[in-house]
């Protein structure tokens, strides 16, 4: 299992990495030993794609699929509610976020 | 754990209590105020107020409040009706009375209206307080208690840290004889295969199984699942990723049984609450909020309710001290005043989950030994007691 100061990988099975703490946009990050630009900031506890995920492909974290990715994803893009969605119910949010900018 | 030991209050009844609560209880919402009044005269931690707003009867309320009057940590009450409402007030206090706690039934129609109940009930509640104090003492240890847990105010790091240091604290308490219970069924859809295989029979896995299938099919009617708008904010993107947290904080013990809110386990063991009504939905979400889900906690006996936040819950809780375990450091650090427990040292580095749980027991020691947590200390006594409807647990559901 590959953890740094700023991610942890909670299981080798998973196509997410969880931020141990807040990562600014722009800031350089090593991940499965690429070097990768943040697009965006990341915030504490939310999740960063070890790799690329296609649509419809299952999103697993402690090597458990969470749902599924609406959309490309790239490896270290934050994915949440805006490139992915559950397998059971809907998810709710107050303001419409369809992009994890505005956070 | 094993040879600590604490003073705890013994009941008439065989139980023993960690608090010695004198409670007001309204038996409609019309009799709020006056019990909020009578309570206001008193400290707050010995008088504390609960009730049920409705006026038309329910059986599920009947009972919760029962099982709420006699919970190990009360040692008394006193009922506060309107006059008009149809809440069985003489089976609540007979019930009571049966247990040997002192118990007196106000009503404000038959006393002359507000003033005249207030002045009336504050000085029963003050003869009432006397005699508590009189409550002979007993030895307790950790397998004497009853501990509940439930997450609320959840965000991404509630699963990392916060959790699996409650289910790792479980875990510990179960091989020392302590009854455990988890709840929220509704967050353990997707998991219905595996928690069966976690039990003791395999007609209770089936029980289980059906349990979650219910809450599945109840929160699909009801449009959404127990999903906030501030668990998304807090990183987590669906359902099935707050239940993978949420599951957690049940540990990894063979589960001993299946409860309905109101029943009480009498056999040590990790136990699943059932918070989900039976039959076709008619009085809306299962739990409105996490102190509905703390009363059904406190139903089944729960002494203390170990309470997992990321985002950052204030709430407390009459009758059951509420330890508050923060598992976003962020959070606790702007929130300190409001939390028990650090658990986001485990995400910072500063703790491994083992010695974050070693601080969870020493916190239930503690509080179970008379000392106050963060939310009693700040006076928080959130109460919620709604309609809903349930059928008996089947005979394979307990021990």
């Amino acid at each position: 299992m590959e953890s740094s100061d700023k991610l942890i990988r909670l299981d080798d099975m998973d196509n997410v990495l969880i931020a141990r703490c807040d990562i600014k946009k722009g800031e350089r990050i090593l991940i499965e030993n690429k070097e990768i630009e943040m697009k965006t900031d990341v915030k504490l506890g939310f999740k960063v794609a070890s790799k690329a995920i296609i649509p419809e492909e299952k999103i697993i974290k402690f090597r458990t699929p969470i749902g599924s990715a609406t959309m490309p994803v790239e490896i270290g893009d934050v994915v949440h509610v805006h490139n992915m969605k559950s397998d059971y119910s809907p998810t709710y949010t107050i303001q419409n976020q369809n992009e994890y900018e505005g956070h | 754990m094993k040879d600590i030991e604490w003073k705890g209050y013994a009941r008439k009844d065989g139980s023993k209590g960690i608090r010695n609560v004198l409670l007001v209880v309204y038996l409609v919402e019309c009799a709020h105020h006056v019990s909020s009044e009578i309570a206001s005269g008193f400290n707050k931690n010995e008088v504390q107020v609960i009730g049920f707003g409705g006026c038309y009867p329910n059986s599920h309320a009947d009972k919760v409040m029962r099982r709420l009057c006699t919970h190990p940590n009360v040692g008394g009450a006193l009922l506060v009706s309107l006059g008009c409402e149809s809440f069985n007030r003489f089976k609540l206090a007979k019930t009571i009375e049966e247990t040997g706690r002192p118990v007196s039934t106000l009503v404000i129609q038959e006393e002359g209206g507000t003033s005249k109940a207030i002045a009336r009930g504050t000085e029963w509640v003050r003869s009432a307080l006397h005699q508590l104090q009189n409550t002979p003492s007993v030895k307790m240890g950790v397998k004497d208690l009853v501990i509940g847990t439930i997450c609320g105010g959840s965000d991404a790091t509630s699963g990392i840290s916060g959790n699996p240091a409650v289910g790792l604290t479980f875990d510990r308490l179960v091989e020392e004889k302590a009854i455990t219970i988890f709840e929220e069924t509704g967050e353990m859809i997707g998991f219905e295969d595996h928690i069966a295989s976690r039990a003791k029979t395999k007609a209770l896995g089936n029980e289980l199984r059906k349990s979650i299938q219910k809450a599945a099919r109840y929160y699909t009617i009801m449009g959404h699942a127990s999903f906030a708008p501030g668990n998304a904010d807090g990183g987590l993107s669906t359902i099935e990723e707050k239940s993978l947290g949420a599951y957690s904080k049940g540990g990894k013990s063979e589960i001993a049984g299946l409860l309905k809110p109101g029943d009480i386990p009498t056999q040590p063991g990790l136990y699943l609450l059932d918070v989900v009504p039976d039959g076709e939905p008619r009085f809306g979400f299962p739990n409105i909020n996490d102190n509905a889900e703390i009363s059904e906690l406190m139903a089944c006996g729960s002494h203390i309710i170990l309470f997992v936040t990321g985002r950052g819950s204030v709430v407390g809780s009459p009758i059951a001290p509420v330890i508050k375990i923060c598992s976003n450091p962020d959070t606790y650090e702007r929130m300190e005043e409001d939390m028990d427990i650090n658990a986001g040292k485990v995400i910072s580095g500063e703790l491994n989950l083992k010695e974050s749980s070693n601080e969870i027991i020493s916190a239930i020691l503690s509080t179970a030994a008379g000392n106050k947590t963060a939310s009693e200390a700040l006076g928080h006594q959130e109460f919620v007691l709604l309609y809903k409807s349930f059928q008996p647990a089947g005979p394979s559901c307990l021990p």
